[in-house]
């Protein structure tokens, strides 16, 4: 592989054409990484130009350089932030010593297993959508789905150059079974269960993506906070991108909402579902279940491990610096609403044990926005339906009320009665099943699918009509 | 910061398999299956700890305990036995750490050497029950977790990409895999020591591909093919060594008053009798009072009630009671009362049968409950006075004893038998007697061929004994030594005894009692584990711990 010019095939800003170690730990990995997309990434349409944007730079506008690629000649870069000169770690025990910039031996295991965790949603996310665009809705939103899915794939790339240049050996052990491990694959699942989660049909895309790449959003967030420097650059730049996937599933989910309301109007008995679309209960379930399912993915309440990670600055809190004053965090805490005994009881549990709490109550106040966003819409198009949020205690399967049972309120309930109104709460299998026979691809240049409402504009300046795949 | 550590009084340490809560136990046909099913809010000090991730307790272990016991006695037509778990990917996150952190000193070493031995008992019906034991690691396997399956013939991990094996006691909690995790690594398993070395400072462990390169594990199976993959397992496992027999026999529970103020447990052979302000414990044996079994058939019949099963039996449960209840109590006294030629023909049907599965199983037994009184940090002298009845398997427990205290006077005698010529090894190999006369190996052949009673004065002459006072003296010599013994230092104590009876050499069993939990032992007491800021002090907390670098 020698005379390859890096700067050219691999867009970067960490001097890769100098890096020989680095070079030799990719030109074994880009292969298989190739590989692995061609085996695993979008089933069909790899040989199609699709309008899609590029990072080649930082500068300003360099994230960003629109044009038609071929999914398999995408450049997928690797882009760290710049550097802060004379960056100090901001939390913690360690708070005021200068940021790592070579990972610290103490930390090695646990900073790895950070990485490898969060890498592994990356390539996840890509198999669970891959025979999306068979049904996709329209050419524009299956040039989104297509977007996310190479910005998700160059999320990977940015966390395996950490593994390969900070890591050694074992980081390149680990780079490698990030692409052996399968979703779903009861042999070699991926690493979370969410993520392991069939994606079927487009609502469940645009659930996913805005609520399981909200958590993403704030996982980065916190990392881009850590000491060990590379980790915090290469998470600042994933959040820019990170960006745009939320709100691919945030409009996703909104025009489904202002379509449902259309439809609901038009019908003479108000029911969606006879105008083939999706009706606003229906959305509400996926709603309850997508927000609950992913509350989940913060990790336990209480948690020693993520007071491990604060402690030893490795992963701070959501815009640590801004929001909070005392960043050592060993003072205070915070109140729990425990469920013991058929009676609410508060637990006081010191501030960094509650660390992954923390992050949750950001990520809910963001999705609450969201939802605010919605109903906005909603109330628009004149429709009295109000999408909510459930309680955080509905539904969960880990942390301090998994087992238990509540209803969307957080009122609990017994089991008996959570069974039999289950589906009041969440989509039953005939729910799944009536939104995945909606799903009927539309290739035609400018149209919608008739369960969704066409976008107000297009991507990067270009009209809603034009040919954002060629099919 | 200084957590409360709390006393875990324990009530008794039977259990049967209808009160289990936290092991499943089934059988299909030669093949048992253990399922570790941990019901996290049945800790034995449920408003201090929950048993997350099937962690265990005392209480967790106790049940191990009679499943071991129940497999041995009551169930010969096993041949193998798959450990496992009822929790997806989680096989065993090993002792809890919570509980551990709360529990004082004492009963933490407790703990450890009660789960200790039972491990040791799992090899031990493996190495004579025939019974192969394979950990089914269905999921993630660490600290004691993993120290279980190492306890076990063969380990078999699952292969999902996330299911690891791994000590972390080192790197997370700053004290050792105790349960002879370091010990059974390097020894049993041949894990190379620069490898061990690594995995034991590696937090997150090894996972399936890694671990069998390293030979943490034997084997493999990805999810898909886990089921299959462990069922041909098991019936290769089971079809190694034949069955003993098909029909076991039933233990029944033990029988015992207590008397109201704690100071005196009574069974029917055995009697426990404490006095808290000397610190003194008079342990009594009875010989048993009927006819000894004909045969091997007779002994069967009588089943776990005959004499040699039930005293022992009871003599293991009030060394329990002496071990986690009492640990004021510093000096055990050891009597035996009653006819010498009934134990003698006791013995003589136990020992006389080898080869019959129930007779060997009834040795392995009284062996194991020896052991356990070898491994008993408390200073033991056995007093043979009037009417005692030190022959045989009892002469046996008084050369367990620090000292044996004979009294030198007509119709006081004592009896080696069979019992002493190799049926009852220690821990580490070598028979009391050899390791009496270790100056004098030739001695234990000599006084094996004594087949008659033998009076104080010979006793000592044959240096059975440590002192043989006459009547005249006798009293004031027991008082004055007890007295003078209660008085000294108890750290001291358990240390100079350790050390002076296991003599000889040192065996991978040994080395887990007297290697690994010695020096578990001390770094439970060092600032670096249990202070303020000690590591066990602060898991689970907020604060890291801050060490005292200094090395000795």
């Amino acid at each position: 592989m020698a005379g390859i010019d890096y700067e050219q095939k691999i867009p970067n800003n960490v001097n890769l054409s100098s890096d020989v170690r680095l070079q030799r730990a990719l030109e074994k990995w880009q292969p298989d990484f190739h590989k692995w997309w061609m085996d695993m990434g979008p089933d069909g349409w790899q040989m199609n130009d699709v309008y899609l944007r590029t990072a080649v730079s930082t500068e300003p506008g360099g994230w960003a350089q629109f044009g038609y690629v071929k999914m398999p000649d995408y450049r997928w870069g690797i882009f760290l932030s710049e550097q802060e000169k004379d960056r100090k770690i901001g939390f913690g025990d360690h708070m005021g010593m200068p940021a790592w910039q070579e990972v610290p031996g103490e930390y090695r295991n646990i900073l790895q297993r950070i990485i490898v965790t969060q890498a592994d949603t990356e390539p996840a996310s890509v198999e669970q959508q891959r025979q999306l665009a068979k049904t996709a809705p329209s050419l524009l939103d299956m040039r989104n789905l297509f977007q996310v899915n190479v910005e998700e794939g160059r999320h990977l790339w940015a966390m395996v150059y950490l593994l390969q240049a900070y890591f050694g050996r074992d980081g390149r052990e680990q780079a490698d079974l990030l692409l052996e491990r399968r979703s779903g694959d009861p042999d070699k699942p991926r690493i979370l269960d969410a993520f392991n989660q069939p994606c079927p049909d487009w609502l469940t895309f645009f659930c996913f993506t805005t609520f399981a790449d909200r958590d993403g959003k704030y996982q980065l967030a916190a990392l881009a906070e850590s000491g060990f420097d590379p980790l915090s650059r290469t998470c600042k730049f994933m959040l820019t991108e990170e960006a745009h996937h939320l709100s691919v599933g945030e409009t996703g989910v909104m025009r489904v909402l202002q379509r449902a309301a259309e439809l609901t109007k038009q019908d003479p008995n108000g029911d969606a579902r006879a105008q083939g679309g999706i009706d606003l209960p229906t959305l509400q379930k996926y709603v309850n279940y997508w927000f609950s399912y992913c509350l989940d993915l913060f990790g336990s309440e209480i948690s020693s491990n993520a007071a491990d990670y604060f402690a030893s600055g490795l992963k701070g809190r959501y815009k640590e610096q801004e929001l909070w004053a005392d960043h050592v965090a060993l003072e205070g805490s915070h109140t729990f609403k425990l469920f013991k005994d058929g009676a609410f009881v508060e637990e006081q549990v010191g501030l960094r044990n509650a660390m992954n709490e923390l992050l949750r109550v950001e990520y809910r106040k963001d999705c609450e926005r969201v939802v605010k966003r919605w109903n906005r819409a909603l109330e628009e198009s004149d429709v009295s339906f109000r999408i909510s949020l459930p309680e955080n205690r509905f539904h969960r399967r880990q942390g301090i009320y998994a087992g238990q049972h509540f209803d969307p309120r957080g009122e609990p309930v017994s089991a008996a009665e959570f069974e039999r109104r289950k589906y009041e709460w969440v989509p039953s299998d005939e729910d799944r099943a009536y939104v995945g026979s909606l799903m009927k691809p539309v290739y035609e240049v400018g149209k919608m699918a008739n369960w969704i409402a066409a976008p107000n504009r297009g991507i990067d300046g270009q009209a809603v009509e034009y040919e954002y795949v060629r099919v | 910061m200084g957590t409360v550590q709390r006393e875990t009084p324990i009530a008794s340490f039977e259990s049967h398999p209808s009160r289990y809560r936290h092991w499943k136990l089934s059988f299909d046909g030669a093949v048992a299956t253990l399922a570790m099913n941990i019901q996290e809010e049945n800790g034995l000090r449920p408003d201090d700890y929950l048993l997350k991730l099937n962690s265990y307790d005392m209480g967790v272990d106790m049940e191990l305990f009679d499943v071991v016991t129940r497999l041995r006695l009551e169930h010969p037509e096993v041949r193998a036995v798959a450990v496992t778990s009822t929790i997806p990917r989680i096989f065993c996150a090993g002792a809890n750490i919570l509980m551990l952190a709360s529990s004082t000193h004492g009963f933490k070493v407790n703990f450890c050497k009660f789960t200790n031995e039972t491990r040791l008992e799992i090899e031990d019906s493996s190495r004579h029950s025939g019974l192969t034991w394979v950990a089914a690691l269905n999921g993630t396997a660490s600290g004691g977790g993993y120290e279980m399956a190492l306890a076990c013939d063969e380990i078999w991990l699952i292969d999902d990409g996330n299911s690891a094996v791994s000590l972390p006691e080192v790197p997370l909690l700053g004290v050792l895999p105790g349960t002879g995790g370091l010990t059974r690594l390097v020894d049993k398993r041949k894990v190379r020591r620069d490898i061990a070395d690594v995995f034991c400072t590696k937090a997150e462990g090894f996972r399936a591909r890694e671990a069998v390169k390293s030979r943490l594990v034997d084997g493999s199976f990805p999810r898909s093919k886990w089921d299959a993959g462990m069922a041909d397992v098991m019936k290769r496992a089971a079809a190694k060594n034949p069955a003993r027999a098909t029909q076991g026999v039933p233990v029944p529970a033990l029988t015992v008053e207590r008397s109201a103020d704690g100071t005196e447990h009574r069974y029917p052979f055995v009697t426990l009798k404490v006095d808290r302000e000397a610190r003194v414990a008079h342990l009594t044996v009875k010989a048993p009072t009927t006819p000894a079994p004909a045969d091997a058939a007779a002994l069967r019949a009588e089943g776990c009630n005959t004499w040699s099963v039930q005293a022992f039996r009871e003599f293991d449960d009030a060394l329990c009671h002496l071990r986690f209840n009492l640990d004021t109590i510093g000096v055990i006294l050891l009597h035996a009362e009653g006819d010498a030629a009934n134990v003698l023909a006791h013995d003589a049907v136990v020992l006389g049968n080898k080869g019959d599965w129930f007779a060997d199983e009834v040795r392995f037994l009284q062996s194991r409950v020896l052991r356990r009184l070898d491994n008993t940090a408390r200073s033991t002298f056995a007093v043979a006075d009037e009417g005692s009845c030190f022959a045989g398997t009892l002469f046996e427990m008084a050369l367990a004893c620090d000292r044996i205290y004979m009294l030198d006077s007509k119709g006081v005698q004592i009896h080696v038998g069979e019992a002493s010529a190799g049926a009852f090894p220690m821990t580490h190999g070598p028979t009391r007697l050899a390791v009496r006369y270790a100056a004098e190996p030739s001695k234990v052949g000599e006084v094996l061929s004594i087949k008659q009673a033998i009076p104080a004065s010979q006793a000592m002459d044959l240096e059975l004994v440590t002192f043989a006072p006459d009547d005249i003296d006798w009293d004031d010599e027991i008082r004055i030594a007890v007295e003078e013994r209660a008085s000294l230092s108890p750290d001291a104590l358990t240390g100079m005894e350790q050390n002076l009876r296991f003599v000889g050499t040192e065996n991978c069993d040994l080395k887990i009692f007297g290697r690994l939990t010695a020096w578990q032992n001390w770094i439970f007491q060092r600032p670096n584990a249990v202070g303020d800021n000690g590591a066990l002090t602060l898991y689970g907390h907020p604060e890291r711990p801050k060490f005292d670098f200094r090395r000795t």
